[in-house]
């Protein structure tokens, strides 16, 4: 990792550099994955409540990300 | 001990065998999924245990080996090893690292994997400062994988114990869960 990667918060991966967030992909669906499958004993309603889980997941952090944008923005 | 739902999904129907819900709490936690293997529940003890252990092992990974270890001396206090250990067998060796590492006679085991790092001094360029210069962001990201495995291993282990959530479903075992006994 060079000192420009470290400072723009690459990471140098098998296809190139992609930004840290995208690391967050993975763990969300883990997270859905596990979740969805302790609530539940049946393939289908794990899968149905791990989708719901993982969109939850994906909003919740967008927002995030959406509002620490705007307030990069604004400062 | 059974119980019975007057609803009508699918999974009423089913009836879990928890056998011995502490025995399968026990391996659940040694083992991500081995619980639920002992309980005959295959399809969710493999789930478990492919998402549980690639988490923790990429974490692992990318972290260089580095960042599961136990440490609780001034400068470091390792709390996420708290999450970390969650897992269970994949993340003891760090408890027999430190206490290698501590004791100036002997010599952490295996390239001092899992070992906490030596020399630690807020004032100077330490092992732990060495790591963090190495693997940059990884080693936070590798943290932060480990330590969401242990955390998502301690849902699993209640799912051992007590079967799943939100259900009604009938259940039976030597011990039946809380709240899932005969209405």
């Amino acid at each position: 990792m060079n000192i420009y990667q470290h400072m723009t918060g690459e990471i140098p991966l098998l296809l190139g550099n992609v930004p840290q967030f995208i690391y967050l992909i993975p763990l969300m669906l883990v997270c859905s994955l596990v979740y969805g499958a302790t609530r539940h004993e049946l393939w289908g309603p794990i899968y149905q409540n791990s989708m719901r889980t993982l969109v939850w997941l994906v909003c919740f952090v967008g927002i995030l990300f959406g509002v620490f944008l705007f307030s990069s923005w604004l400062v | 001990m059974s119980h019975s739902s007057p609803s009508s999904s699918p999974e009423d129907s089913i009836c879990i065998d928890l056998r011995n819900p502490y025995l399968a709490a026990l391996l659940a936690w040694l083992c991500p999924g081995a619980g639920h293997l002992y309980q005959r529940r295959y399809g969710k003890g493999v789930l478990f245990m492919v998402c549980i252990l690639s988490t923790y092992l990429f974490g692992f990974t990318i972290g260089g080996g580095h960042v599961v270890y136990a440490s609780w001396i001034k400068n470091d206090r390792r709390w996420q090893y708290a999450c970390q250990i969650g897992v269970g067998l994949p993340a003891l060796p760090a408890i027999i690292q430190n206490k290698l590492e501590r004791n100036p006679e002997k010599e952490p085991l295996a390239n001092g994997i899992m070992a906490p790092p030596s020399r630690i001094d807020a004032k100077k360029m330490d092992e732990l400062s060495l790591w963090h210069a190495q693997y940059g962001a990884m080693f936070e990201i590798g943290t932060l994988y480990t330590m969401v495995a242990g955390l998502l291993n301690i849902v699993v282990i209640f799912d051992a114990y007590g079967g799943p959530v939100i259900l009604n479903y009938q259940v039976s075992g030597s011990r039946g869960p809380p709240g899932k006994s005969d209405e």
